[in-house]
């Protein structure tokens, strides 16, 4: 699929991401910005497919009576499908249906072979079923998640932290690591022990906004000898940009391997990890990280 | 009027298609490989994007230089003019929409330039969303823009447009494939080719074949796919190919857990597709199952498959009949589809000579088959990221490792949504025997957010957290053993969609592409070694893939982004 919010979401990951791993957000002597939230869905602009006017909400509560006596047996209380009957929500007829025309004919006419009864209803009836129909959102996309992540051992994640780990040849749980569990949400707590930092809050996800992560360094020598060294602010095979310690922005034409590059990325760890992990140390560690409130 | 005027008059309106010269595009030129013309979405049929120019080669690529830059304005146009400017050009404006959609990029402002631009006989036909324009080959001058007043639709992006003689064809985010004059912009006529309420919206570049105009669409809630055959010349269905079983008695329904699902199982096509003229058949990737996040309601069992989702699909375009299909996801639960450029290669394989088709899909895995009769020959990883699926079975099709599902604890899952690679185009090279593709390597964490799969409609129930990249790379694929020859990593492109825009060879030994930086490159190919950036022109963001043919004897290279387009030459 290609839908344009789903890229959205990607192209703005992405933007933090290279920002995260290719460019520090600002000179060091600026504090950091916190990432701001990311936009509320399609709410910024018109909606891409027209919105049905709400129907009163005691036509709702007739409709939503009559679907229930009438038509749940079959399809289910929230009309998304049950045990015979398919999910209406999602419908051809329902989708194309306006104020129950489309409908009506189903309904009063049954669909022989495929086992949809004939149904007694009157036209206004079927309005209001229509109309509680149409109420019903279409999918969870976007929804916030109220699941509990959390199914990991938090005693192996504390064995896998301190041994095999290896995380705290960088990290304390005294020090930066201090606090983490009641700061941020647990996914955001997992999303951190993959990516080691910087990235966004989840589409969806509550809580604080990620840390920023530590800045790329970069140190760049030149035939002469001089070496410069600075926060990482762009690189590509033509250009090596940096901000020295002052805020002094410098960049070099690259020609081959001239000037010397040597790009220090503090989180090539969790990079190189990326390909190792078992997702039931991830759910261990994160399980681990949380207890420290 | 005499009898004879009158004759004489309808003289011009009789002419065979065939005959159509002057400004409109003789159809034999969609046969040949792309030389002073760029006249259909990939250069030619074959979807190579391999040019046999060598005028700018690696020898003289360093002194290629701008031609010209248009930027484009989106929308109607018209006004009062700028300060230092003439009054803009108005746009011929068509459309259904009462009270159009305020859309920017598409009403107003700096239009989405992500598709092929065609040109032919000196015009350049360029498209984004809702908006057609024809510009002067040789200074970027714009001879007319065509806007569409717009009712809604996802405008993620326009692929461009197709032609057949004076006829141009492109499809609107509303669903419809609307016909222009191509001397005059003005419309000859619009069809509404998918239902706007089930929520399809569209922008393939149609492809003329013959006598037929080609065209898919899109979705994002659960609805079936499919491809369909219009008259060119009066805008009439021929046929429509739906690519899921859609009544009892269906090819595949055994392989859905119902007819409902299978109805609603997605599989659009809104990629234009490859096609061979000897076999008369048009070839092209599906998209993915729908829900696209669960199988529980429509593949419960190993059995269910879910065809013809995530396939490559061969239809034979006099007859819209399917000759074969191979799938290569079967029962995709990531929303990785199979829609990225079918390219035809004729060469050698397993010591001798075939034709076949190749495809670097978005789950990390690249292709070949034979594509007079579909066989399987190769299937080979080219993601050293890609960690999903559990093993390749007898067929070559990928299976899944069910724990790299969305999962509620969340799981560690590479390709990120984008996939290892998507839409973008890859290139053929013939004389290196590599077939070029964009990498990229990203993981996320794959979360479900419900335990009710009947909620999950569309792409709903899932929540993908980006938490790293190995980077975006140009690979080199050796189709005879799917080894890379080489990996040329983009510096500075940590997690980005960099450089993913799509890819160009030409016979001059260059491979044209976007190194995520905002760099357009040229590398001089070296076989089997690295290839060697030559040239580059920072021009920002770019937006689609490069195009190169001859106009006046002259070969150009052009480029889109970011509202503008780019026309490079030797000085």
């Amino acid at each position: 699929m290609h839908s344009r919010r789903r890229f959205r979401f990607l192209g703005s990951m992405i933007f933090a991401w290279a920002t995260a791993i290719t460019a520090p957000q600002a000179p060091a002597q600026v504090p950091a910005r916190p990432t701001p939230a990311p936009p509320a869905g399609r709410s910024e602009r018109a909606p891409d497919y027209p919105e049905r006017s709400p129907a009163p909400p005691e036509q709702l509560a007739r409709g939503q009576q009559l679907f229930k006596g009438n038509c749940s047996f079959c399809h289910g209380s929230d009309a998304r499908g049950g045990e015979t009957g398919p999910n209406l929500v999602r419908d051809q007829v329902v989708l194309a249906d306006q104020h129950g025309e489309l409908i009506a004919p189903v309904v009063q006419n049954g669909i022989p072979g495929r086992g949809m009864p004939k149904l007694t209803l009157s036209a206004t009836e079927i309005t209001d079923i229509a109309a509680w129909l149409h109420s019903q959102p279409l999918s969870d996309r976007g929804a916030p998640s109220t699941l509990d992540i959390l199914v990991g051992n938090a005693k192996q994640g504390e064995a896998y932290f301190n041994g095999a780990g290896h995380c705290t040849q960088c990290h304390s749980v005294k020090g930066d690591l201090a606090g983490i569990g009641g700061r941020y949400e647990p996914k955001m707590v997992q999303n951190l022990v993959v990516s080691g930092g910087g990235g966004r809050r989840g589409r969806r996800s509550a809580g604080a906004a990620p840390p920023q992560p530590l800045a790329t360094m970069v140190t760049v020598t030149l035939p002469s000898g001089q070496a410069i060294t600075g926060e990482l602010d762009h690189i590509s095979a033509f250009v090596v940009a940096l901000r020295e310690p002052d805020g002094t922005y410098k960049s070099f034409a690259r020609h081959d391997s001239i000037p010397q590059v040597v790009v220090t990325n503090p989180r090539q760890w969790h990079i190189d990890m990326l390909p190792k992990w078992r997702d039931s140390d991830i759910h261990n560690l994160t399980a681990y990280l949380v207890t420290l409130k | 009027m005499t009898s004879t005027t009158r004759l004489l008059l309808l003289i011009p309106f009789c002419l065979p298609p065939g005959s159509l010269v002057g400004q409109g595009l003789d159809p034999a030129l969609l046969t040949k490989p792309a030389t002073d013309a760029w006249p259909t979405y990939a250069g030619d049929y074959s979807q190579r994007r391999y040019s046999t120019l060598t005028q700018i080669d690696t020898s003289n690529v360093r002194h290629l230089s701008l031609a010209w830059v248009s930027r484009l304005t989106a929308g109607a146009g018209g006004g009062e003019g700028g300060f230092f400017g003439p009054p803009g050009t108005p746009a011929v404006t068509g459309g259904v929409a009462e009270n159009p959609l305020n859309i920017p990029g598409a009403t107003s402002g700096s239009p989405r330039l992500s598709g092929s631009i065609l040109q032919v006989n000196g015009i350049l036909y360029v498209t984004a969303p809702d908006n057609a324009w024809a510009l002067d080959a040789l200074d970027g001058h714009v001879l007319w823009h065509y806007w569409w007043k717009s009712r809604g639709g996802t405008h993620i992006g326009n692929r461009g447009m197709a032609m057949y003689g004076d006829w141009l064809f492109f499809e609107t985010p509303d669903d419809y494939l609307v016909s222009l004059d191509a001397k005059t912009g003005q419309e000859r006529w619009h069809r509404e080719i998918s239902d706007f309420n089930q929520q399809y919206f569209s922008t393939m570049a149609p492809v003329v074949v013959g006598d037929h105009v080609l065209v898919g669409t899109g979705d994002d809630l659960d609805a079936p796919g499919f491809l369909q055959s219009f008259d060119p010349k009066t805008g009439d269905l021929q046929w429509r190919f739906y690519t899921v079983p859609m009544k009892r008695g269906d090819p595949g329904l055994d392989t859905w857990a119902s007819l409902d699902a299978a109805q609603h199982g997605g599989a659009q096509v809104w990629i234009p597709g490859s096609y061979d003229a000897e076999t008369h058949l048009y070839i092209f990737g599906t998209g993915n199952p729908t829900p696209a996040y669960t199988a529980r309601l429509r593949a419960p069992r190993d059995a269910h498959t879910n065809l013809y989702t995530c396939s490559v699909v061969a239809v034979n375009v006099e007859t819209g009949k399917m000759a074969w299909y191979f799938q290569t996801s079967p029962n995709d639960t990531h929303d990785w589809d199979s829609t990225q450029p079918a390219v035809l290669v004729d060469g050698m394989f397993g010591g001798k000579p075939r034709k076949m088709v190749m495809q670097a899909s978005r789950n990390g895995y690249f292709f070949v088959l034979d594509r007079t009769t579909g066989e399987h020959l190769l299937t080979m990883k080219f993601s050293d990221a890609a960690n999903w699926a559990g093993r390749i079975n007898a067929k070559g099709q990928l299976e899944r490792n069910p724990d790299k599902d969305n999962t509620i604890a969340g799981s560690l899952v590479s390709p990120d949504n984008g996939g290892a690679t998507n839409w973008i185009p890859a290139s053929y090279d013939p004389q290196t025997g590599l077939f070029y593709v964009v990498l990229r390597e990203l993981y996320a964490m794959y979360y479900l957010t419900t335990t009710d799969p009947r909620v999950m409609v569309g792409l709903g129930g899932s929540e993908q957290d980006v938490v790293g990249s190995l980077g975006t790379s140009v690979v080199a694929i050796d189709y005879q053993t799917g080894k890379l020859a080489w990996k040329y990593r983009f510096e500075g492109t940590g997690g980005g969609y960099g450089g993913a825009t799509g890819l160009l060879t030409t016979a001059g030994g260059l491979l044209f592409a976007d190194d995520g930086s905002g760099n357009f490159v040229a590398f001089g190919l070296r076989g089997m070694r690295l290839p060697v950036p030559l040239w580059h022109a920072h021009i920002g963001s770019i937006g689609n893939a490069p195009e190169t043919y001859t106009v006046g004897g002259r070969q150009y290279v052009l480029v889109a982004g970011d509202g503008a387009v780019w026309a490079f030459y030797l000085q």
